[in-house]
């Protein structure tokens, strides 16, 4: 269950917030909840590794808004998602309430599938791009004579 | 001392108004949307962010549009902005190993597992303007390939099997926050890292190619530079695990530098490491080849005199805000301070004329 939630919070909060908006929208799906933490903009301090491998040190921020909620089964969603917009983090918690809920398989179906796809999409056009530009150097012997 | 000056509120609100509208620029032209910034005028975005220290594409280019273009304005209005936002938590370190690559390069090895990608890159151009992007509604196709998703390991990292590389151990030490602690001299590694990653790219510039000119000389190779994506992952306290948060453009360079070795320890490779927010080669080239002259003392190196190895110069230096604050603050009115050295200079002035009659 753990791994299955962070999958679906995880690709909910990486994603393109017009692409969430537009499939959530296009389901037309209502539900009622209450606020437990209307939705805040912060930011979090990203964090690297000096040589990669040793100590860690701090890069800079990165925008994120968070929420929480509670739908009227008493089921609770928790959203934090890159970027600035309430609305993608509200739709994100609800989203992560009805997964756990019997709507579970509709929004799958109709939003969190889908989000992964144009994820993976996405990452096998830049890959299928990058190997495009994939170079084969070969060095040259200098005075050489046979 | 400074002391205040009052009045001159209609001719500032004035003078704002006329620069809004010049900002406009001519009417009968199209505004430019934020999504064109974003869009087209990506690496200037890059750099926005990396130096204002948020990554934030819609507010970078924001901030571009409100500065007119004005780079170093538009850091400044997103640094301030950054100062007003909570703070949740620090994410946990990225791992820059599992990066989907849009470029990887290294210049000390030609066969790399995983290949060398040049990526969207300006290298090999010939630096020619083109005309051909003064017609409009170009949208070029670049080709594809076939690829598997082998990993793409490090390329120091077969140095460092071999023992030839230092290795660069986790000790488990809280980094400092230089956003939450003010700087003292001497600091750490961690600090000089953060404030490299967003110190201004001009002065990381200048002061990296003087270590390439003699002035602490440690001749850097390029052991890999690469570009991508990495997720941000972050401890969630309410749920009691990590989620990726954020997706976020990284680059990231080590250099290869010599080192003599020492009574312990035989000579081996050691390295510069530069890591900054967006595509921003340049930047981490730089802030690499500083971060590896200001080891010197840790590496039992000798100090040469040289501006890229005094920590305190370069790091009290390389902020382009503090430096644009406190160069620009000159430009408002100072008239007091002035009138009592207007007043200092004529006194020792007609006093020194009196000792010269006698």
């Amino acid at each position: 269950m753990i791994k299955k939630r962070k999958f679906w919070m995880s690709l909910l909060a990486t994603s393109n917030q017009s692409d969430l908006l537009n499939l959530w929208e296009q389901k037309k799906i209502r539900v009622n909840y209450i606020w437990l933490r209307t939705p805040e903009i912060g930011s979090i301090m990203a964090q690297g590794r000096m040589g990669v491998t040793g100590d860690k040190f701090n890069i800079g921020e990165v925008t994120i808004t968070r929420c929480s909620l509670k739908l009227n089964c008493g089921t609770i969603g928790h959203s934090y998602v890159q970027g600035r917009s309430k609305k993608k983090a509200e739709i994100s918690a609800l989203c992560d309430a009805l997964m756990q809920t019997k709507m579970s398989k509709e929004i799958n179906k109709n939003i969190i599938i889908p989000l992964e796809k144009i994820k993976k999409d996405n990452k096998r056009k830049i890959l299928s791009k990058a190997e495009a530009t994939k170079v084969d150097f070969f060095t040259l012997v200098r005075g050489e004579s046979d | 001392m400074y002391v205040a000056v009052k009045g001159g509120e209609v001719a500032i609100d004035n003078a704002h108004s006329w620069m809004s509208e010049i900002r406009r620029g001519d009417t009968s032209i199209p505004n430019i949307t934020l999504d064109q910034i974003s869009e087209q005028l990506t690496l200037g975005v890059d750099r926005v962010m990396s130096e204002g220290s948020l990554y934030d594409k819609d507010l970078a280019a924001l901030a571009i549009k409100q500065s007119r273009g004005d780079l170093i304005e538009a850091i400044f209005l997103l640094r301030a902005y950054r100062t007003t936002l909570t703070r949740f938590s620090y994410s946990k370190p990225v791992n820059t190993a599992n990066m989907t690559c849009l470029r990887r390069i290294s210049a000390t090895f030609k066969d790399i597992p995983g290949g060398q990608k040049l990526g969207p890159t300006f290298d090999y151009t010939h630096r020619l303007l083109d005309f051909k992007l003064l017609a409009e509604n170009e949208a070029p196709i670049s080709p594809t390939k076939k690829y598997n998703d082998n990993k793409m390991p490090h390329v120091l990292s077969f140095l460092n099997q071999e023992d030839l590389m230092q290795n660069e151990k986790d000790n488990n030490l809280d980094p400092i926050d230089i956003t939450r602690e003010p700087i003292s001299y001497p600091t750490s590694r961690s600090a000089r890292l953060q404030a490299l990653s967003r110190g201004d790219e001009g002065f990381l510039l200048g002061l990296a190619y003087s270590t390439q000119r003699g002035y602490a000389r440690n001749h850097a190779f390029v052991g890999e530079l690469r570009i991508g994506i990495v997720d941000i992952e972050l401890y969630i306290p309410e749920l009691g695990f990590e989620i990726n948060v954020a997706e976020i453009i990284l680059t990231e360079c080590e250099t290869v530098n010599q080192f003599q070795g020492s009574k312990i320890e035989p000579p081996q490779f050691t390295r510069g490491y530069g890591l900054v927010f967006g595509q921003t080669e340049r930047k981490a080239l730089a802030m690499a080849l500083i971060d590896r002259a200001l080891r010197w003392k840790e590496l039992g190196e000798d100090y040469s005199g040289a501006p890229a190895q005094d920590e305190e110069f370069v790091i009290s230096h390389c902020d382009n805000i503090q430096a644009t604050g406190f160069l620009e603050h000159i430009k408002l009115p100072h008239y007091v301070d002035f009138q009592s050295e207007l007043e200092l200079i004529r006194k020792i002035r007609a006093d020194a004329k009196v000792n010269m009659k006698r």
